[in-house]
């Protein structure tokens, strides 16, 4: 029940986030979140941003898998 | 005279006078050769040696206009397409309209010249006609039916049967998938995405003829509605064989599959309207791909898979990640989900 | 494509998977509940990396799959009023109630269209005031937010014409009712936008009580992959707890805004899930401060006595305890193009995904 994806954020305004997923661009709507900025990625479900990317957990996140395969050989 | 009326009229398809003005200065206009121009109740057409390809479809697409074209344009790729794929070399086209009263005429002339220009472009006549207009309502706008006439060598007949297909057998597509069925939807719904997706249609027949020209294949069918899955899955029933699909082999536009992620859709499922579906020897498939890749239609072709003895009947696709799945026949329309 | 990609590389998923494979002795059965993941398993083949130790299980994470008879017969019913515009995500569409469906309707001459967010259906609510715009609401709590966000924004701008017909449901009771039905599960792959939305102190009483592990999962093979490895490894050392895997979206705490748009419009109610039976305080009704939005208050319609299809075993397959191959009518009376049973009616159910994924 989860169909979202992540895009990034273009512009903002008020209550609405122009953002882009490969150069498909969309309005979507910022009515359940805020503190959103240009360059922000956000999470986006049928047309709402329901929440941010963290990059810094996304990347945390990568290490650790690829950390699992670096005393393997593949 | 014609240019008093801004929209067709019932009188515009009753077969006096506002009629053959709207034929005049429209369809002659834009269509005209000296066997259209005779305006004779059947065409009088030279019979080729060899045998006669024909083929119909009506187009009835909503939106009319869309990126990369309108129903104009699509009704002659259809057709010519449809002959081109069976191996025949497309000749002549009878174009019908079943207009809505009240549509304007600007937008059909529009139409009309999208029709004429591709025609000219795929190097085929129109060589007659029909025009008929229906109360308001009693059709959505307007509905164009093609039918085609080819001539089709004898060494060429075999293609459109699926006959001797083999484990090895590679195949291959011209290009990227989904654009068209994507670049419809949205224009047709109220989504409000925005991207570059344009349909591709476009007439494939110089493209198959340098191909035909230059190799041998074994089987070709153009991937229009269902997508690339409902061709393969046919193809797989007819023959019986397995087919094996590598997903990093499918070109895909960005967009494209970005749409797809967005709404839930399989790219494999949509349709096309500038590609064909080839199925060649293993030792043919360079030659047919220089032949591609040296044509504006082929810039992105690419072998997706091949024909082997494994699961029979069956379409399996082998994914990025390592992991296999069965590619199904489109049931139905492809719905956005929000699951 | 950003945040997507990475998550699908195949050395990182085949890495995680020799891990579990290097850490898995027990046999466990770990269950998700989330339509999301059940694609995502299937799309990419995720089952068949796992040891045969692991056994992972779908359990009711289809919105749609769990909507009673009742609601789609409604939605039905409302889409024959002259001057309704039904407008509904595309996943309802096809479904079948007990006579027909929003697709029939519409060949029929219903006005019924597909959005893709609720706010389209406030748009045309402004641009058609002579009609009466009915939303159906399916959805867990990642979905149910968006609904409330657009009552709500009605209200404030006086929209007068639009109505939801609600059958949001919530995932913590589904999640209790399995387990105290005495489901044998010992972990649950949690669903990571539902929880990006309420936070994760909703499974708590799972770990804690009943000692079930909980990982809130992304939606990427990695990111499921991941889950699964996290899991096992709580089980096999015996420390079952809430843990989460998808850190680049889900907090803790959830998204607070979120929350408080539900609070503000909806409360809870027993509902009925199809194929389990009714769970208390499961379902999301829209309070009385915005019941002019309620269609169901709104509106009065005759909907026929809705009864289970005979041999079809979807209640089973939502709890888990059966998988689509055991059903008599699974991919012979029953398949995607005319589906019988809860499971097969969305694409996303247990039974559809069966179908189109396997090998």
């Amino acid at each position: 029940m989860c169909l979202a994806i992540p895009a990034k954020v273009i512009s903002v305004d008020g209550v609405c986030a122009r953002v882009s997923i490969e150069d498909v661009e969309y309005t979507a709507s910022l009515l359940l979140l805020d503190d959103v900025k240009p360059g922000d990625f956000i999470m986006l479900h049928a047309g709402f941003a329901i929440e941010k990317v963290d990059p810094v957990e996304a990347a945390e996140t990568l290490r650790l898998l690829n950390e699992m395969g670096n005393y393997r050989p593949y | 005279m014609i240019q008093k009326d801004k929209n067709i009229m019932l009188g515009h398809g009753s077969g006096g006078r506002m009629m053959h003005e709207l034929i005049e200065t429209l369809f002659i206009k834009h269509f005209g050769n000296s066997i259209l121009n005779d305006q004779t109740d059947a065409a009088i057409l030279p019979v080729p040696s060899d045998e006669i390809a024909f083929t119909t479809d009506s187009f009835v697409i909503d939106p009319l206009f869309f990126p990369g074209g309108n129903i104009g344009k699509l009704a002659v790729c259809g057709t010519v397409n449809d002959l081109a794929v069976s191996g025949a070399e497309p000749l002549y086209l009878s174009v019908s309209f079943i207009i809505e009263e009240g549509f304007p005429i600007n937008e059909l002339e529009i139409i009309v010249s999208s029709l004429a220009q591709e025609a000219q472009k795929a190097g085929v006549l129109i060589v007659t006609g029909d025009t008929k207009v229906v109360n308001r309502g009693k059709c959505d706008k307007l509905f164009i039916n093609t039918s085609g006439i080819g001539r089709i060598r004898k060494e060429n007949i075999h293609i459109s049967k699926a006959l001797n297909i083999e484990s090895g057998d590679v195949i291959i597509i011209n290009g990227t998938i989904g654009d068209h069925g994507m670049a419809v939807m949205n224009a047709r719904e109220s989504f409000n995405f925005r991207t570059s997706v344009e349909s591709d249609c476009t007439s494939l027949n110089r493209l198959i003829s340098a191909v035909l020209n230059k190799s041998h294949v074994k089987f070709m069918r153009d991937p229009t509605r269902g997508g690339v899955a409902t061709v393969l899955n046919e193809l797989a029933g007819k023959t019986g064989m397995g087919i094996e699909i590598e997903e990093s082999s499918l070109p895909l536009r960005n967009s494209v599959k970005a749409m797809c992620e967005i709404l839930g859709f399989d790219p494999l499922h949509i349709a096309n309207e500038g590609k064909v579906l080839i199925v060649a020897g293993e030792q043919r498939a360079s030659e047919i791909m220089e032949v591609l890749l040296n044509h504006e239609s082929g810039k992105e072709s690419s072998v997706i898979g091949r024909i082997v003895n494994d699961h029979a009947g069956r379409v399996v696709l082998r994914n990025q990640t390592g992991g296999s799945r069965i590619i199904d026949s489109l049931s139905g329309d492809q719905l956005p989900r929000i699951c | 494509m950003k945040y997507v990609d990475e998550y699908r590389r195949k050395d990182l998923i085949l890495s995680v998977a020799e891990e579990i494979r290097t850490i898995s002795k027990k046999e466990i059965v770990l269950m998700e509940v989330c339509g999301g993941h059940t694609m995502a398993i299937h799309r990419f083949g995720l089952d068949s990396l796992l040891p045969p130790t692991i056994r992972l299980v779908s359990g009711p994470g289809c919105p749609v799959c769990v909507s009673s008879q009742h609601f789609i017969d409604t939605a039905m019913a409302y889409s024959r009023i002259p001057d309704v515009i039904i407008t509904t995500y595309g996943d309802l569409i096809r479904v079948p109630g007990s006579t027909t469906s929003l697709e029939n309707e519409r060949a029929n001459g219903s006005d019924i269209r597909i959005i893709y967010s609720v706010l389209e259906s406030l748009e045309i609510a402004r641009q058609n005031p002579d009609k009466k715009i009915i939303f159906p609401g399916i959805g867990f709590e990642t979905t149910a937010p968006a609904t409330a966000a657009a009552i709500i924004k009605a209200k404030q701008e006086n929209i007068s014409n639009f109505y939801v017909l609600s059958a949001h449901k919530v995932m913590p009771p589904v999640m209790k009712a399995l387990v105290n039905d005495g489901v044998k599960i010992d972990g649950f792959i949690a669903p990571g936008h539902v929880s990006a939305i309420t936070g994760i102190s909703i499974y708590d009483e799972l770990a804690s009580s009943y000692g079930l592990g909980v990982v809130v999962s992304g939606f990427e093979p990695a990111d499921i992959m991941q889950a699964v490895l996290m899991l096992t490894a709580q089980i096999e050392s015996g420390t079952p707890k809430v843990e989460v895997q998808y850190h680049r979206v889900v907090n803790k705490d959830g998204n607070r805004i979120a929350q408080k748009a539900m609070k503000e419009v909806f409360e809870y109610r027993n509902d009925q899930w199809r194929g389990l039976g009714m769970i208390p305080k499961s379902g999301l009704m829209i309070n009385d401060t915005y019941s002019s939005f309620d269609a169901e208050k709104q509106f009065s319609v005759e909907v026929p006595e809705s009864t289970e299809p005979k041999g079809c075993i979807c209640g089973q397959i939502l709890r888990g305890l059966k998988t689509p191959l055991d059903c008599s009518l699974f991919a012979g009376k029953c398949t995607p193009s005319d589906p019988v049973g809860a499971c097969m009616v969305s694409g996303e159910g247990t039974c559809a995904t069966f179908y189109r994924y396997r090998v």
